[in-house]
């Protein structure tokens, strides 16, 4: 099994925080939900509270970046750009102000239903000129978030994971950078966020029925790196798979769609993830299996993208441990 | 339908419900029964004109979200009767409020106490945070401030096509901290949609704590009233004073109730946990096993027999 670690952006962004004194903690009444309790307790004088008031939040941190601060904010995913939408766009996005938003339970890592979970974020935020998008997908990812965010020069949305997760990579994020998992050459999978732990548990299972997979995982998602993913692209002899926490509109699905097509990439892909549908509550395992976000779906959307059966089974995935991957994550220097 | 039980009966039941529950899932939004279970069983008991429910008393399972794919697609406002030009509406719109929400349906015999087995299990419509095909609700509030706000849509609209029906929103006080609150007050008394009324649940109590260390909000009183509301203020465990702060003229204007709540009322034990209310979650098992025993003893009922839960 891989390493499992708890709680490890409380102390990212301490550390973080405590190095740089123009950073500043703000809060929207989610303070112990978003791991930074302790940090308030501690450090009042960086942190803000501001209460169950988003739009407000947004328009305020705006002015904190014109007062030379970096304001770190954060509540759930959702709250970040549903209602404060307009705010986020005039006083964030536009005038370019370095505000970091921490944007904890992405898609369907929550109970909550429709209104907590953020399915579209992706979407919304790459259609937004001036920001970035970055994605924690294990410890490490959300270890170096908070690093990642602030050496940004402008806006940046982070889906940020939070409580007990893998270590599935030992090096931190590199801003722009992909992490090549696996470098086969039969279909390429794209994933991010907690949907590359499924996929390399299908990888396992893909590789043992026989097929050779390239597999990336994205942690910037905006701006993008499309010559090296035309690379990678023109590296498989098959298509191209994606699988997201996300609608399959306007996320990672769409942007290789708009890389392969801007390139005249002539070659097949398959967007996997929550289908022009809003999710429900229900756990984050129940809702990756209902919804087709799991490795199950993955190994379904390879077969129907290769047009052939591959007899993988459930067994087979819950037996492909990502320690194994990660072993050989390890061997290729990630 | 007719009232069986007092509503200090429906209180009680209420509040024994969502203690059982929160003991055997160690942990629940105990706290919330604690302050809303008269507002809830007056609102339920006394009143709502409502009709009888329309959904099946064991709550069906998730049969998937708004579509044009799903045309069977229905809410669960089934279980506050139907839709009658003379009945009234009712919105919960703290939707984490639903766990109290859901014991009162029972209480009151609009739901089967298998309902509440359901609740936050994978796959069942009894969502944790009560979504619009939840038993009881009509529409998604977990986002809390927009309740308001659409009731006074459907009461505007009601009202024009003369339906004398009532449309009831159960608000929260962390919902006056979100600017869209105040900005539905303000359309209600333009607008004069005197067809609604609410009653908040003022427990000072949000997610992080006290409200006061969180955000202030100051006096919640005078500024409805200066947005446009005709406010009354009642103990929210004082029934007789609810029914009087109900019966508050409020010509051409929506008409609050603040009912002042005690947010470990009926389970003293709690206040051990101020000010971290919102989402009581047992510590220990020496601390889970220890409040059963004193809530149990406060609610005048064995404590609860979790081995085995979870
Ligand atoms: C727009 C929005 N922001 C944040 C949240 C997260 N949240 C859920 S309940 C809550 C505040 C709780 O305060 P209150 O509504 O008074 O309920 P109580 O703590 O008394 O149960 C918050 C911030 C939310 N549901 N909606």
């Amino acid at each position: 099994m891989a390493e499992m670690v708890s709680r490890p952006y409380e102390r990212a962004f301490e550390k973080h925080a405590l190095a740089n004194p123009d950073v500043l903690c703000l809060s929207a009444d989610l303070t112990s939900s978003c791991e930074i309790d302790k940090f308030r307790d501690n450090h009042p004088d960086q942190f803000l509270s501001l209460g169950m008031a988003e739009q407000n939040m947004m328009s305020f941190a705006g002015g904190l970046g014109l007062a030379g601060y970096r304001p770190f904010i954060h509540t759930f995913g959702v709250f970040c750009y549903r209602r404060p939408y307009d705010q986020l766009m005039a006083s964030i996005a536009y005038p370019r102000r370095k505000v970091r938003i921490m944007g904890f339970l992405p898609g369907i890592t929550t109970p909550g239903g429709m209104t907590h979970q953020a399915i579209e974020d992706i979407s919304v935020m790459r259609s937004m000129p001036n920001m970035t998008i970055l994605e924690t997908g294990d410890a490490t990812e959300v270890e170096s978030i908070c690093e990642a965010a602030d050496s940004i020069d402008g806006p940046v949305y982070c889906r940020v994971l939070r409580g007990s997760m893998p270590r599935l990579f030992d090096t931190p994020i590199v801003v722009g950078q992909m992490r090549e998992i696996s470098m086969g050459d039969d279909v390429l999978i794209v994933t991010a966020g907690i949907t590359t732990e499924e996929a390399m548990r299908a990888t396992k299972a893909l590789e043992g029925a026989g097929v050779s997979v390239r597999h990336l995982h994205l942690n910037t998602i905006k701006p993008f790196d499309a010559a090296t993913m035309l690379d990678h692209i023109n590296s498989v002899k098959g298509g191209v798979v994606t699988l997201e926490n996300h609608v399959t509109e306007g996320g990672i699905g769409s942007l290789m769609a708009e890389i392969m097509a801007d390139n005249g990439v002539g070659k097949k892909l398959k967007r996997l993830g929550l289908n022009d549908t809003y999710a429900h509550g229900g756990s984050r395992a129940y809702l990756m299996r209902y919804y087709g976000l799991d490795a199950l779906a993955l190994t379904q959307g390879i077969e129907e993208l290769m047009g052939e059966k591959l007899g993988i089974t459930e067994q087979d995935l819950s037996e492909a441990r990502v320690d194994a991957v990660h072993s050989l994550a390890k061997a290729e220097g990630l | 339908m007719k009232n069986e039980k007092t509503t200090e009966d429906i209180a009680l039941g209420i509040r024994r419900r969502v203690f059982e529950h929160a003991m055997r899932n160690n942990g629940g939004y105990l706290s919330q029964a604690c302050s809303a279970a008269e507002q809830l069983a007056w609102l339920y008991n006394e009143e709502l004109n409502l009709g009888a429910p329309t959904l099946p008393m064991i709550p069906k399972p998730f049969e998937g979200v708004p579509h044009a794919d799903n045309p069977n697609y229905h809410t669960g406002a089934g279980y506050n009767g139907p839709f009658e030009a003379d009945l009234d509406r009712l919105f919960i719109a703290p939707a984490h409020y639903a766990l109290v929400a859901y014991a009162t349906l029972i209480e009151v015999g609009r739901m089967a106490p298998e309902g509440l087995e359901m609740f936050n299990k994978d796959g069942s419509s009894v969502e944790m945070i009560g979504a619009e095909h939840s038993p009881g609700m009509e529409v998604h509030n977990g986002t809390l401030g927009i309740g308001l706000s659409t009731a006074a849509g459907l009461a505007w609209g009601r009202q024009k096509r003369g339906e004398t029906g009532k449309t009831w929103v159960y608000m929260s006080d962390g919902e006056v901290q979100e600017g869209q609150t105040w900005e539905a007050i303000q359309c209600c008394a333009h607008h004069k949609i005197d067809s609604v009324k609410a009653i908040m649940d003022v427990n000072r109590q949000q997610c992080d704590g006290a409200m006061d260390s969180v955000m202030e909000v100051g006096d919640i009183r005078a500024k409805m009233e200066q947005f446009g509301a005709v406010v009354a203020e009642c103990d929210a465990h004082d029934l007789n004073a609810m029914r009087d702060a109900a019966r508050t003229p409020h010509a051409g204007k929506p008409l609050i109730i603040l009912a002042h709540s005690n947010p470990f009322h009926a389970m003293p034990i709690l206040e051990e946990r101020f000010p971290r209310l919102h989402y009581v979650r047992f510590k220990s098992e020496e601390e889970r096993a220890r409040m059963n025993t004193s809530i149990a003893d406060a609610l005048g009922v064995d404590p609860i027999d979790y081995e085995g839960a979870h």
